[in-house]
């Protein structure tokens, strides 16, 4: 058995274990965390698929960015102190049937289906290679993608001050 | 046919990162659908994201595809984002305007 196998097994079930105790977890606090180590493992996932610049990516933005909006979210969402970051449970059997049906349908469909499979080159970085394609084939995506992080910053700069100035009106009319 | 079976196993290949991707989905799909918290539901978009980008990079490393699949991936991750920073603020609006996040609560829309 090979290291590869087993740095695969290891981080796999890393991953679908924390995502299990995140979707199964009544604490929503624990939920967050649980994501965390989930998009870890997902991380090292890419690095066992040789795309290095694309893990440090998900590592910065995921970790570091997406999850702490999420804990902050949380942090102000929660009402009063009687509120002890419980989630309700709705659905159980229909939504576990239907998942479950879907998880089996893909593994199905994807174990069944003959890929093409051809054999890459271990490259020794992406990051050169991505760079050239950024700059080259794929400069619009980039420049619109930019714009669309732009009006995402202020469309929630605003949401957000408009929620702060309602707010002090309200009270100054009271 | 077991050493076979056994064989298939101890050799990762591409369908092997298919199947984890497969099931980070059905995880993601079941919190969104059985969770009543907003910020439940938009963790379990987030593991659904994170399942096609699987897909993608896994694409990328064991077919014709080439960085043409990390390419993809990385925009997917760019679109998280402001989905994410988005999504939040309209959230923390509805708390501020119904003092709840359940969604079965928010049915203003409903007519």
């Amino acid at each position: 058995m090979e290291l590869t196998t087993i740095l695969f097994y290891f981080f796999s079930i890393a991953t679908i274990g924390a995502a299990a105790v995140m979707v199964f977890s009544k604490n929503i606090v624990h939920s967050a965390f649980a994501l965390m180590f989930s998009l870890i493992g997902v991380a090292s996932l890419y690095v066992l698929l040789y795309a290095d610049f694309i893990a440090a990516t998900q590592l910065l933005v995921y970790v570091g960015g997406i999850l702490i909006l999420i804990l902050f979210g949380v942090m102000l969402t929660t009402q009063g102190r009687s509120f002890d970051y419980k989630t309700i449970t709705v659905n159980l059997v229909p939504a576990s049937i239907l998942s479950l049906g879907v998880a089996a349908l893909l593994i199905f469909v994807f174990v069944k289906t003959d890929w093409m499979i051809s054999e890459v080159a271990e490259p020794d970085q992406t990051i050169y290679d991505l760079g050239m394609l950024l700059m080259g084939d794929y400069v619009l995506p980039f420049i619109i993608a930019g714009v669309l992080l732009l009006i995402a910053i202020i469309g929630a700069i605003l949401m957000a001050t408009r929620l702060s100035s309602q707010s002090i009106k309200n009270e100054n009319i009271e | 046919m077991e050493f076979s079976m056994i064989q298939w196993l101890a050799e990762p290949g591409l369908t092997h990162f298919l199947i984890v991707s497969a099931i980070l989905f059905s995880l993601g799909l079941m919190a969104i659908l059985s969770k009543r918290n907003v910020i439940m539901v938009l963790m379990g978009v987030e593991l659904i994201l994170n399942s096609a980008n699987i897909n993608m990079i896994a694409f990328s490393r064991f077919t014709d595809l080439g960085l043409d699949g990390q390419m993809i991936g990385l925009f997917v991750i760019i679109i998280a984002a402001a989905e994410a920073a988005v999504a939040l603020a309209i959230v923390l609006n509805i708390y501020n305007r119904f003092r709840s996040i359940n969604l079965d609560e928010i049915s203003l829309l409903k007519g």
